[in-house]
């Protein structure tokens, strides 16, 4: 019975969650309603990629109502894997989440902050799940909608400013969206995405299909930060609750990044979005521009938070980078760098919440001498950095070895060196804040920082020691990608 | 034990020690018994790994497959098992003279310190027992990163600079040149793993072997090759115990070795002799060994002459390796070990003389051998084995890989190795007669800060360099095992048993075949 309705249950669990938190009012209480929900999701998630596994996709109708008429909720191996990032992500955070909220939110606020919380995963998990195009815009909408909510509950004052400009480009993406759903639905008469992908092989070269390509393509990827519709994401990322930034980083452009890859390869089919239309040089362009134009931004960013965000929109370029390619290894790549990069970029910012945590900011100053003050932290902090650096026996590392082998695989030798001078930036972003960390003394209030407090500590670790797991046992991460990425070239649904 | 335990072991002794030294962070004798004794242990797992592999072992670890065909495995070879020897080794002395230094001279931090140093000879230890070029790059990068604490463990404004250079030269050169080349070649072959006679003969055409081989040169930063050579004087801001162990043996070593490694298991001899893709080498090394010991000639800061000197010796190994025959790739396997042993020798005289007397110039070395003979004898020992003479364990790498200069008739090596010699005496015994011989200088002694009345350095200090001065001249007495091993490296690959005299046939002390 229960085993039946996972699918159901994995976005209909934290959705009720969420109300619960609304009504509980207390902040405590919110806490663990979203603690026990975030930590039931991911079991729920284990359950069904096992059975994926096992037994091939499972195809789920939403009450009763068979597809293409009725919403169905799809799982094959792809889903399965986003959805387990994203809830274990969740999972791993939460109980960090109770100090570092407390500290930053309002206590009246607090309950909503968790409710906004769970209404995102529900949002992001219900992307993730469905097989129906426009359900999964009102996922899109549910997910973007907490998150601008949750980006304005930040205590500066410019968050505010922040989820306003979120708010618009996000809408934007949004109505974009909709748009190629529509061209899509009066072109095939479905929405469902399987229905639709068999019954666009009548009309697949029309002009308004081509159209909703790029409509799609630009709606994703404002929602995605694909450079140069990034603009809204650091200031986004800067100026959310901590904790907030942390989870988003980790979790949100992954959903979005999902999206395309659905559409992309699943829909529409690798023969025409990478055979007729242009869209492999249009990626592989703009991804080169992320990798590098932001991160020589995020070499002059003085606000943290804000440089680990502009270091996000390059590591998205890597994933479109291997989008791109659309090659076996590019795609492993890929997908292999939404695991890796939400790990990564997960424990960083969770590693400058403890410095948030105890400093009230996060600014480059504010890391001199805290390697001495809070060096579980900072040791934390450096870890992680590596990884985003790419050096080997890190997980960063292991995305790089696929996407550099897929350019040796089109030929481009050219692109490898790319790829590794665009790390050496990041040794640059990295390595200005561990100075500072290490060389500096300590001053102001510096002096009396402490090691984070243990509920913040150990999720920080979990996911520290995830980088370097990660960048050596990979049959979880690369193994399951380079499965994905086959059944996607291949085409299977 | 099993000999895959012990190589298992030789990675995790000093990383465990590495956990283990903090938690005395303020039990400074606790700590360094830590130290001693994970070096003690590391000692005997080595030492016993030794026998085995001159008994004919070779035993193979793997232990995860990163990506499918890019395992993290570990092999004990002989060329690997001369590196890890001489490494292990001379951590034990090490340690006992890192004691003596860093209270000698009240550093601080010294916590960190003990665990960066037992980081990064963990790291070494991976590198001179990884079965192929990706468990070795990833070592290789370990390496980089645990010695960058100990270049800037100063703090100063020079420190942090000469610590950014470090790292911008050894990650720039690894991550640009180094790795594009370990992915071509694994693009290239599918493996990675070091196999005699090398992977890629046959599989590209001489200009791409010549493009990957430079990448491969100039990639492997730690060899210190011109251009890519100022990250070695840079990294003298550290303390000394550093500067001896790491940048004179593990570091540096670790890339010749790597470098090594790879013309006789990636490439392979024959096929680089046989295609000429490397003939190169022989002049950009050549250049580095004659150009690094004019500049060493011209420096007055003794741990900067010496860091010169090291360019100098490094490039005779990659020399050696470009002159592309058996011979003298034994001489190069050789000269890793036996330049190693001199070297740290060197390096602990200078730290000595800076932790007695404050004395970092050559200039103000005057008569300091008279208050200091023990120091300035082991300094003098160091130094002749630098020049190459006999009785110090110098002559017997240069010997190899003149042999094998002379054998293929590469007169360039040759000219360059005499040409060097005489440079090496130029700037090693001026010193070493001035300190003797020469009166104390009165105007320097006359400041009372920099040449107070001292006398010899602390006890700890006067052992470490007495053993390893002594090591000099037992290696050059008792080179046997080292030949062993050395020779076993390229029996492997080519068919030399019928130029290389059997060992054992050798009386001690004469290696040479007239």
């Amino acid at each position: 019975m229960i085993s039946g309705n996972l699918p159901a249950l994995q976005v209909v669990l934290p959705l009720f969650g969420a109300i619960l938190c609304a009504l509980a009012r207390r902040g405590w209480l919110a806490w663990f309603i979203a603690l026990v929900v975030s930590w039931i999701v991911p079991v729920i998630a284990v359950g069904m990629i096992l059975q994926v596994l096992d037994s091939g996709p499972i195809s789920y109708a939403m009450g009763g109502w068979t597809p293409p008429i009725g919403i169905e909720y799809r799982v094959d191996l792809l889903n399965a894997f986003v959805l387990l990032l994203i809830s274990a992500v969740g999972a791993v955070m939460l109980p960090y989440a109770n100090l570092s909220v407390q500290s930053e939110i309002d206590e009246d606020k607090q309950a909503w902050f968790y409710a906004l919380y769970l209404l995102c995963l529900t949002g992001m998990l219900g992307i993730a799940i469905t097989g129906d195009a426009f359900n999964a815009f009102v996922f899109l909408e549910v997910s973007s909608l907490s998150t601008y909510a949750m980006i304005a509950l930040g205590k500066d004052r410019r968050a505010l400013l922040a989820a306003y400009q979120y708010l618009i480009m996000g809408t934007i993406g949004a109505t974009f969206y909709v748009i190629a759903i529509g061209i899509l639905y009066s072109m095939t008469g479905t929405l469902n995405m399987v229905d639709m992908s068999n019954r666009l092989g009548d009309v697949a070269t029309v002009r308004p299909l081509f159209a909703a390509l790029a409509f799609l393509t630009v709606g994703i990827s404002l929602k995605f930060a694909l450079f140069p519709l990034h603009s809204w994401l650091p200031n986004a990322y800067a100026y959310a609750p901590t904790f907030a930034t942390a989870f988003l980083a980790a979790t949100a452009t992954k959903a979005a990044v999902y999206l395309m890859l659905r559409f992309f390869f699943a829909v529409y089919g690798v023969a025409i979005v990478f055979g007729i239309h242009p869209v492999s040089e249009i990626l592989i362009v703009l991804s080169i521009l992320a990798m590098f134009a932001a991160s020589i931004v995020a070499v002059f960013q003085d606000n943290i938070k804000r440089m680990l965000a502009y270091s996000s929109v390059a590591q998205i370029g890597y994933i479109t980078l291997g989008f791109g390619l659309a090659n076996a290894q590019g795609l492993t790549g890929a997908i292999v760098h939404l695991a890796n990069h939400a790990v990564t970029k997960g424990a960083l910012f969770l590693a400058v919440g403890g410095i948030v945590y105890r400093m009230g900011a996060a600014r480059l100053e504010d890391f001199k001498g805290i390697g001495r003050q809070m060096p579980l932290t900072m040791a934390g902090f450096t870890i992680a950095g590596l990884s985003i650096i790419g050096v080997p026996g890190t997980a960063g590392f292991v995305s790089k070895w696929y996407l550099a082998i897929a350019a040796l695989e089109q030929g481009w030798g050219w692109l490898v060196i790319l790829l590794v001078l665009s790390s050496l930036i990041s040794v640059i972003y990295i390595g200005r804040v561990v100075e500072m960390a290490y060389f500096r003394e300590p001053e102001g209030k510096a002096l009396e920082a402490r090691d984070m407090p243990l509920s913040m500590m150990i999720p920080a670790w979990v996911m520290i020691l995830g980088t370097i797991y990660f960048g050596v046992e990979t049959s979880w991460t690369a193994g399951i990608a380079a499965q994905i990425a086959n059944d996607l070239l291949a085409g299977v649904q | 034990m099993t000999s895959e335990t012990l190589i298992i072991l030789a990675l995790a002794i000093p990383a465990v020690a590495v956990g283990i030294i903090p938690i005395f962070n303020s039990q400074p004798n606790l700590r360094e018994t830590i130290t001693l004794s994970a070096a003690g242990l590391l000692f005997m797992a080595i030492f016993t790994l030794l026998i085995r592999v001159l008994e004919g072992e070779r035993p193979e670890v793997e232990l995860i497959q990163v990506v499918p065909e890019l395992p993290i495995s570990f092999a004990v070879e002989p060329l690997g098992m001369i590196f890890a020897a001489v490494a292990g080794t001379l951590w034990i002395v090490n340690s006992i003279y890192s004691i003596g230094y860093m209270r000698g001279n009240n550093e601080p931090r010294q916590t960190p310190f003990y665990m960066c140093f037992a980081l990064a000879i963990s790291a070494t230890m991976g590198i001179a027992f990884a079965d192929n070029l990706f468990t070795l790059f990833l070592f290789y990068e370990i390496l980089t990163l645990s010695t960058y604490p100990l270049v800037t463990h100063k703090g100063t404004d020079e420190a942090r600079a000469g610590g950014r250079l470090y790292l911008v030269l050894l990650l720039g050169t690894s991550t640009v040149l180094l790795l594009p080349a370990i992915i071509w070649t694994w693009f290239l072959t599918g493996t990675l793993e070091f196999t005699p006679g090398g992977i890629l003969g046959g599989k590209v055409d001489d200009l791409t072997l010549g493009l990957l081989l430079a990448l491969y040169v100039f990639g492997i930063g730690k060899a210190a090759v011109m251009p890519v050579h100022a990250w070695l004087p840079a990294a003298m801001v550290a303390p000394t115990p550093v500067s001896a162990l790491l940048h004179a043996v593990a570091v540096v070593k670790a890339g010749v070795f790597t470098m090594l490694k790879v013309v006789v298991y990636i490439f392979g001899i024959e096929n680089l002799a046989a295609t000429g893709a490397g003939d190169w080498l022989l002049y950009v090394a050549g250049f580095t060994v004659i150009m690094a010991s004019v500049i060493a000639l011209r420096q007055d800061n003794l741990k900067r002459r010496l860091a010169f000197s090291t360019i100098s010796q490094l490039s005779y190994v990659v020399l050696a390796t470009a002159i592309l025959t058996p011979i003298s790739a034994i001489g190069a396997a050789m000269h890793i070990a036996a330049h190693a042993i001199s070297k740290i020798t060197l390096f602990f005289a200078a730290g000595s003389v800076y932790t007695a007397a404050h004395v970092t110039e050559v200039s103000q070395m005057r008569g300091i051998g008279r208050k200091m003979p023990w120091t300035m004898t082991a300094f003098a020992i160091g130094g002749l084995s630098m020049i190459g003479l006999p009785l110090t364990a110098g002559f017997l790498g240069k010997w190899f890989i003149l042999q094998g200069a002379v054998d293929s008739g590469k007169w360039f090596a040759v000219a360059v190795i005499v040409l060097s010699t005489i440079l090496n005496a130029g700037y090693f015994l001026p010193v070493i007669v001035s300190s003797f011989l020469k009166p104390i200088d009165e105007k320097t002694s006359k400041d009372d800060t920099i040449f107070h009345n001292h006398g010899e350095a602390p006890l700890p200090i006067v052992i470490a360099l007495t053993l390893t001065a002594a090591g000099t001249i037992a290696l050059f007495i008792f080179p046997g095992a080292l030949f062993d091993l050395a020779s076993a490296m390229v029996d492997l690959g080519t068919e030399v048993t019928n130029i290389v005299p059997e060992p054992s046939t050798l009386p001690a002390g004469e290696i040479g075949y007239e």
